[in-house]
Parts: C-alpha cells; structure tokens; sequence
C-alpha cells in the first residue's frame, strides 16, 4: 500500500455504463474502506473539518472505521448530516474536505467521500437509524421543500424536539436529489429514498402535492395552521434559456425538463408512462454539473452528445470527476463554442445548431477569462435535440404570495448566512432559495443553519 | 390518496369527476388548474378545473380521452383515488381581480368549444354569483358530445349552443355564432374564448377584426406546473411565457398560435404509441402495420 495514493475505487466500466442506468461508482467494500482509513493521520486541528459546510467530526468517523466499529462512525456522521450516502456520493470534496486535508500536501487527500459513503450504506443495508429526540417540545415548524436544505433543517430540528411538517410542491419528496440528479450517480430508492425514510424515522411528516404560495401561504400556515415559525428551502428551479432565434423549436429543452422527465418521471425506464425525446445527437449547451447530468442522460438513451461550452476546459464549472467521467463514457466537447441560432425544419423541429467560435479574453467579473467571438468562425453541428444548460433562478411562487418577505434583486430571498433569519419574523431560509444554484453540500449547511435559528428563535419567544 | 366521490361519462369519450382535495378547494379560483397522477408510475396530466365547493373540499375535473394517461383516468369510478393531485397551479381569471361594479358595465362573451366547455363553467358561475350574466356560446362537433349544457344554461345570461353539424341547436362554427351576435347588434367588450388551439385561433382573428380584446386558455405540454421545466413555454406579444405560471390565460390576439400548435406535435408519436399500447393491452403488437407496437 502506498499511503500517499488513495485506495482506487471501482466503478463500472465506461463502455458497459455508458448503456445503463445503474451507478457508475460501486463504493469502497469494508476492506478497503479499513485501508483508506487507516491512511488518516488524525490531525489534532483537522482542516478537512473546517472545509465541511456541515462540520461533520471527519477525524473522528474515520477513527471508528479504523477500528472496526461503523455503526460508531455511522452516528458520529449522522449528528452533522442527515444525507450522508447523498453526501458521499455528489459533495465536491476536491474543493471542501479533501481540498484542506493533510495528506493532500505531499501525496493524494484521503477519500472522505467514499468513505462517508461507505459508512451510510453499510448503515443503511444494516437497519442503522439515526437517533431521534429523546422529548417533543410541542411546538410545530413548517419546512417548505423536501430537498437538500428543506430535508436537513426538517432532521435537525426533529432531532431537538419539534414536531416538523415538509411540504413538496411535486409527487415526490427529495427535490433536486430526485428530479435533478441522475440514477447513475445518486440511485433513488436504494439510496435517496432511504435516507428520506431516516428522516421520517426522525418523526418528520411530509406532506407531497402541496404548493405553497398557491395552495396555501405561508401567513394562512403561521396565522391557521398553528405554525410558529416556517423554513424555506424552496431551492431555484426556474430554467434560463439564451433568447437566441429558434429556441422555440420542437426539440430545444431545459435541462430541467430532460433531466426531471428521465429521474422523476422515470422516462429512462420502458414501463414509464413519460415519454423523452431521444434524439440522434444531442447539443447540450453549458459546462455545469447539470449539463454534465444531462449529457450523460442523452448518451444512455442512445444519443451522440456534444457539450457546447464558450469557455476553456479549465473554466469548465462541473466537478473535475464528472468531466472525466464524461469523456470517458464517449460525450464530445466543443470548448470554446457558443451558440447563435437554432435551425429548423419545415416542420417546426431541431435539425441544427448554428455555434461561433471563442477565444478568451482578459479577466471578466467573475474572475474568469471573458470569451470573445472569433469573427467569421460561424459553423453548424447536426443535431435534432438541443439541451440547454445555462443555470436556474429561485421560482417567485413563495415571495410573490408573502407580505414582508424581502427579495433582492436577483430574486433571492434576503436571508442572513449565519441563521437563516428572513425580513419576515418566524420566516426563516436557506439553499438554492437564498443562493441562487449551487451545491446540495451547501444547501444542507444552510439548512443547519436555518434549524439552529429557529431553535434559537422559538426559545426565546 | 384523493378519493373520488363521483365519477360518470358525460359522452363517450368526456368524463366528469368529483375529487376530494381539501387544500385545492379551499384556496382554487377560476381559471386555474390542477395536474393529477393516477398511480405511481403515471404521466403528470394537467386539468383546468371547472367547479369546487369550499365547504365539501372538493374539486371537479372534466377531461377527454386523448392519450395513454387519460384513457386510464377514464376507468376509474367513484370510490377510487388519484393518487396525486395538486394544485390550485396558474394564474386566475382577471375577472376575479377586476372591481366588481365596474364588471358589471361590461358586455363579456364567453365562448367554449368541445371539452373546453369545463373551464368556461366556473367562471360563468362566478360571474352569475356576483350578479353578472355573461353571454356565452358553446359549440361542439355534434349533438351527441355537448357537455354540460343544463349547468351553463343554469348560470349563463344567454346561452348559444351550436354544432358543427347542425345536429343540436345552431348550426355551424363558433365563429358563425359570434358574427352572427354582432351582426345582430350586440356589442361585447371582452371575449373569453376556450377550446382546442385551432378554435381559439380563429376566434382571435376574427375578434381581432371586430374590434373585441379576447383571452384565451392555453393548454400546452407540461411537467411539473410549476415553473420548473419551461414545457409549457409560449409566445405571446413576441415574448416568451410559461404558461404554468404566468397563464394559462393570455391576451389571445398577442398569443403566437402556429408556434404553440406545433410545440403540441413533440410528443404525439409516443404518446399516440402508448394511447394504442393502453387501450389494445395485450393484443398491441403492432397489428396496424403502422407503429410497430411495443418495440
């Protein structure tokens, strides 16, 4: 064993995935979990700790495998996170946990994810349950949204006492986890669906089919429904699209939609009653985890994919795992490509797309190099199917149907970092709902947050 | 579970059902819809609603068989559940917003075609509980498919029934109806038109020449209903809607209705593959030499 490498993990082969649905990464056995494990040092001041948004005691899980007892490390994760084979398998620890650890300087950082991972599965196919609160203390919390944020501030605050509703605007509970992310990366009933059930055993009820601010408002929940203080994780679902000519076009579709018709309607599956278009070739324009998603969507269904990105590979936001995993399974990577017309048929549908060529230029706000067209580089890729992957925004359902919820001007609810606390008293949010889009690991750090505040909040009342 | 209280055919292929479902109740508005699921694998189908009674918590749908999904919500009966029904989604009827006497001045047409009569009822009602009779026109292919005539007539100042065929009624399009009413020296600041695509366009180009400011209802694919998957997206007055959102009512003379026509031809294929897969089961092998059944 070479402690400065990390116990390589298995993962189905790119050529055999590329055709299934079934998950790409298979996981640590307790073998090599015992190995990765015993490569921690236990740093007294562990920095890996304080690149979780959720302060999971890392050291210390990992200490638990070393010796063998998991279901000790299982609840050691399990007071910070109430996701952790979620967590284990999409944080980008390359760039939180594993981007502080130790080892990382000399040699490779030690595999936190999938040891996390490992631990919540073997907990999970043992019959491990979180601990729940040992009193109720009677008092009722709403929690608006049954994803990440919505899922942990809901576990959190059973876990001290409340007594916890969620309400879901879709059929089924688990947000971005079910509708956004793929089968191939989180599995939905061996996984999703069973860390839900951990928090239900918590004693939280969830209540699906309910749109707040259209079903009911969040004053009619605090002013008739006996709730004294209501958490949004409502998230940021509402797609961009270019406003490029042509985008109406049968076959041009959010990513949100392909992605939610394949993983919550289950399109993927033949005994789905949803259909999906499966294209001849597929454009997905973007260069995030959900373009990625997408792309490698497309490709299972039989598609030739291309990324369309108009920056470089290194500007590319996905995590660097997803990418490689990507190009291994075959997708095709026009970099520095940015689309300008979608072409179509006499009938109405998708048979090109019209792309420039960039270059980059000097530094943008972002920090990032600000691609410029190349004049004259216009060229047309055949495809039938455009996916386009630009980013979300927050759905203004919620704010738009609540008196004194303060907005800024990007939409998101104004919502302080450190406890959630919204301009409306007892209101209180986190996630992709304050953010804008962006991880499910700090979503769930929100979601702490939020829980803690209103902890807070509702003592002192 | 939302059970059904009620459930009956009102003509071969447009079924009616009585739904409860508190939350949707208590808070529904007309013009808006709902999307149900009949069980855990089934299509979201979104469904305008066309009455509710607060007190009772129920909601009643009316819909026609069109596809897979709906050819399995036709054979459920009273006593049976939607397993998912949620809702109320979209914006609701201006009327509602509008300042009731100032309602009262204005001359409205409703005019309903086919299975779009179900939406125009509960606004119609509405209308006629604030004492404002409305006149409104409804137009089917032939007599055997009218619905709810006996309701509209119950709540509608004067009612129009016309049939493609001239079997019941007037005879003719819609269209001849509303020419004929204006002819006839009626005057109408408003026009509210619901029915397939293809009706509500002729409609608009024809109130557009007459002068008579005209929302529709649209209907398009949709996912979620809630914004999320941009399905639903139209264009109205060169700009692009979501019409789970921001409608499903629009101006009618600014809706782009070549554009929404052809974005309802996506899924046909598939969806006309599994209608056949549904309503054939076990003998869907492709006999038509047309689809190739399952495959």
């Amino acid at each position: 064993m070479d402690v400065l490498k990390k116990t390589p993990v298995r993962e189905q082969d790119a050529k055999v995935r590329a055709t299934n649905f079934e998950e790409v990464c298979l996981g640590y056995n307790g073998e090599e979990a015992k190995e990765e494990a015993s490569r921690c040092i236990n740093c007294k001041n562990a920095q890996c700790m304080k690149g979780c948004p959720v302060s999971i005691n890392i050291p210390g899980f990992i200490e638990k495998v070393k010796n063998d007892d998991i279901e000790g490390a299982y609840q050691i994760i399990s007071e910070s996170s109430a996701l952790p084979a979620v967590c284990g398998r999409v944080c980008p620890q390359e760039s939180q946990c594993e981007g502080k650890c130790i080892r990382g300087i000399k040699g490779e950082p030690i595999s936190i994810g999938k040891l996390e991972r490992f631990v919540a599965d073997w907990a999970s196919e043992n019959g491990i349950k979180p601990q729940g609160a040992a009193e109720k203390n009677g008092k009722k919390v709403a929690v608006i949204g049954s994803g990440p944020a919505g899922l942990t501030c809901a576990g959190d605050l059973a876990k001290m006492g409340y007594d916890v509703t969620i309400f879901e605007a879709l059929h089924e509970a688990g947000g971005v986890l079910v509708y956004g992310i793929p089968e191939f990366r989180l599995p939905k009933t061996r996984v999703v669906a069973k860390e839900i059930e951990n928090v239900k055993s918590l004693g939280v009820k969830i209540e699906t089919n309910v749109v707040v601010g259209k079903s009911v408002t969040i004053d009619e929940l605090l002013n008739e429904e006996g709730f004294d203080a209501v958490f949004i994780g409502s998230g940021a679902g509402l797609p961009k699209f270019m406003g490029i000519p042509g985008e109406q076009a049968n076959g041009v579709f959010s990513a949100n939609e392909y992605l939610t018709r394949s993983n919550l309607m289950k399109a993927f599956n033949e005994d789905s009653n949803t259909p999906i278009m499966r294209g001849k070739k597929v454009a997905v324009v973007g260069g995030g985890n959900v373009a990625m998603d997408a792309a490698r969507t497309a490709l299972r269904l039989g598609s030739e994919v291309h990324i369309v990105y108009r920056r470089s590979e290194e500007e590319l936001p996905a995590r660097v795992e997803e990418v490689h995993h990507a190009k291994e399974e075959g997708i095709i990577f026009n970099l520095l490509t940015n689309p300008v017309e979608i072409l179509e048929d006499e009938k109405g549908w998708v048979k090109g797309i019209r792309c420039i060529k960039m270059e980059l230029g000097e530094p943008d706000e972002s920090g990032r190099r600000r691609p410029v067209e190349v004049p004259g580089s216009e060229f047309v890729i055949d495809v039938d199917t455009v996916i386009m992957s630009l980013g979300t925004s927050p759905n203004p359902l919620i704010s738009s149907t609540t008196k004194g919820l303060e907005i800024n001007k990007r939409k998101c609810i104004v919502a302080a970092e450190e406890n959630g606390q919204t301009s409306k008293e007892g209101v209180y949010a986190g996630g992709d709902a304050v953010t804008g889009a962006a991880t499910v690991i700090l979503a769930m750090g929100a979601g702490k947050a939020g829980a803690k505040g209103i902890d807070e909040y509702l003592r002192n009342k | 579970m939302y059970k059904i209280l009620e459930a009956k055919e009102l003509t071969p292929n447009i079924y009616y059902m009585v739904v409860e479902a508190k939350r949707v109740a208590r808070s529904c508005q007309p013009g808006q819809f709902v999307i149900v699921r009949t069980d855990e694998r089934a299509e979201r189908i979104p469904l305008t609603i066309c009455d509710y009674d607060r007190e009772k918590g129920t909601v009643t749908i009316v819909f026609q068989v069109v596809g897979a999904g709906t050819e399995f919500m036709s054979h459920l009966k009273t006593g049976d559940a939607f397993h998912d029904f949620v809702g109320p989604l979209g914006q609701p009827s201006e009327l509602v917003h509008e300042d009731k006497e100032e309602l009262k001045k204005k001359k409205i047409l409703f005019v309903a075609g086919g299975v779009g009569t179900a939406p125009v009822y509960p606004q119609v009602k509405w209308l006629h509980e604030n004492g404002i009779d409305a006149d409104v026109i409804v137009g089917a292919k032939t007599k055997s498919i009218l619905i709810l005539e006996k309701e509209m007539e119950a709540v509608a100042g004067r009612l129009f029934v016309t049939t493609d065929d001239g079997s019941y009624g007037r005879s003719g399009m819609v269209t001849q109806t509303i020419t004929d009413l204006v002819n006839e020296g009626n005057h109408y600041d408003v026009c509210i038109a619901i029915g397939p695509m293809i009706m509500m366009k002729f409609v608009c180009k024809l109130t557009k020449e007459l002068n008579i400011p005209t929302v529709v209802s649209l209907n398009p694919i949709m996912v979620d209903g809630t914004g999320m998957c941009g399905a639903c997206r139209v264009t109205v007055g060169g700009e692009v809607k979501f019409a789970c959102v921001d409608g499903p009512e629009f101006d009618g003379l600014q809706v782009n209705f070549d554009e929404a026509m052809q974005r309802q031809q996506i899924y046909k294929t598939a969806e006309g593959r599994a209608y056949l897969a549904a309503k054939e089961g076990a003998t869907h092998h492709g006999g038509c030499g047309n689809c190739g059944g399952n495959d």
